[in-house]
């Protein structure tokens, strides 16, 4: 892409924007929710997309490996700036998170067994355990009630929860097949 | 040094098997880290849910791992093996696109993708589930905050607190 087909405004985004708008969604993002706050930044806030080159991006960092909120970080930031504009993004997007982790992290490394800390995060595990239950639910979506998506949903778990295959060689068996199921129709 | 260059190893397969989204992976990290470096399932499941309550990406616990496996410069490595590999990729594939647009195949695989994803998440659950769900009182607990995530707006946040709180009265107390 030549520098004159990109919109006028994008040649104004600053690196130091770019790392502090994507540094306030990685240090405000608590409980989930951050691609709508990258939606909210990205066409709203700052309008750096239109909402279809969004959901574009937001349809490649679904598809491909990785964070979708990294991937769209990744994609948003170098269609402002280019590879700086990425790398720029991603570090502002993980690093308060990162932080917070850490600290906690060493908190609890030097506190294994303590019986107060123990009993705290059995109760922590047990609720993200019912959070990723939630999500996993949500995210389904329509697929639960469809007959095409069960169809892989439910081979998909029993290969890795069940028959314990390893991920590689179950995403070798499964996507195929996948791929075959949703192959692209001629006149569709 | 070559167990710095497990880690590596192992975390930058991860990312590049996380389809549709970090929680994808999880079963395969949780086996991946007992059999390589002995971090057991409760060990796990523990700073998996430490994770939750950090903002930002919701895979940051794997600093966490790393942490506890080879210190900071264990943090450092998971860092860039467990993000970098999988934004390299998608990097290209974004400049990929821009230079050729729509193709009926792309939908195609992104469609099936999804439900893969899907019974993999579910796979993440009933592992998360086998470490964390021990009693009775745990049990509730996941069933409330599974009700209260999906029946109220109440961020997850204060959820895994509360439970946190509550799990503590209720262990120490009965």
């Amino acid at each position: 892409m030549t520098p004159s087909d990109l919109p006028i405004e994008n040649s104004r985004v600053s690196l130091s924007d770019l790392f502090v708008q994507f540094l306030i969604i990685g240090a405000v993002s608590f409980g989930g929710g951050i691609l709508a706050y990258e939606r909210i930044l990205l066409i709203e806030k700052r309008r750096w997309l239109t909402a279809d080159e969004f959901m574009g991006y937001l349809a490649i960092s679904q598809t491909m490996p990785g964070l979708n909120s990294v991937n769209l970080a990744v994609l948003a930031g170098d269609h402002l700036r280019g590879a700086l504009g990425a790398c720029i993004a991603v570090i502002a997007l993980i690093l308060p998170g990162s932080l917070f982790v850490l600290v906690i992290g060493i908190a609890y490394t030097t506190n294994t067994d303590h019986p107060l800390a123990n009993h705290i995060l059995t109760g922590v595990a047990a609720a993200a355990c019912g959070l990723l239950a939630a999500i996993t639910y949500r995210i389904g979506g329509e697929h639960w009630k469809h007959l095409k998506s069960l169809l892989i949903i439910i081979p998909t778990f029993m290969l890795m929860s069940i028959a314990k295959l390893n991920l590689p060689l179950v995403l070798l068996i499964m996507a195929p097949i996948a791929i075959y199921i949703y192959r692209p129709r001629a006149g569709s | 040094m070559t167990q710095l260059i497990s880690l590596a190893a192992c975390f930058g397969l991860l990312s590049l098997l996380a389809v549709g989204g970090g929680t994808a992976v999880l079963p395969e990290m949780q086996t991946l880290l007992a059999h390589q470096f002995g971090i057991d399932h409760l060990r796990f499941v523990h700073i998996y849910s430490i994770g939750q309550i950090a903002p930002g990406p919701n895979m940051l616990m794997v600093l966490v791992i790393g942490f506890q496996i080879a210190g900071l410069i264990g943090a450092g490595v998971v860092l860039l093996s467990f993000f970098l590999p999988s934004s390299i990729l998608c990097f290209y594939a974004g400049r990929i696109w821009d230079r050729f647009g729509e193709s009926p195949w792309r939908r195609s695989i992104q469609n099936a993708l999804e439900p893969i994803s899907i019974g993999l998440m579910a796979s993440g659950v009933y592992s998360v589930a086998k470490a964390s769900i021990v009693s009775p009182i745990t049990l509730g607990l996941a069933l409330l905050t599974l009700y209260l995530i999906l029946r109220t707006k109440i961020n997850p946040v204060f959820v895994i607190l509360g439970s946190g709180a509550l799990g503590f009265f209720l262990l120490k107390f009965l």
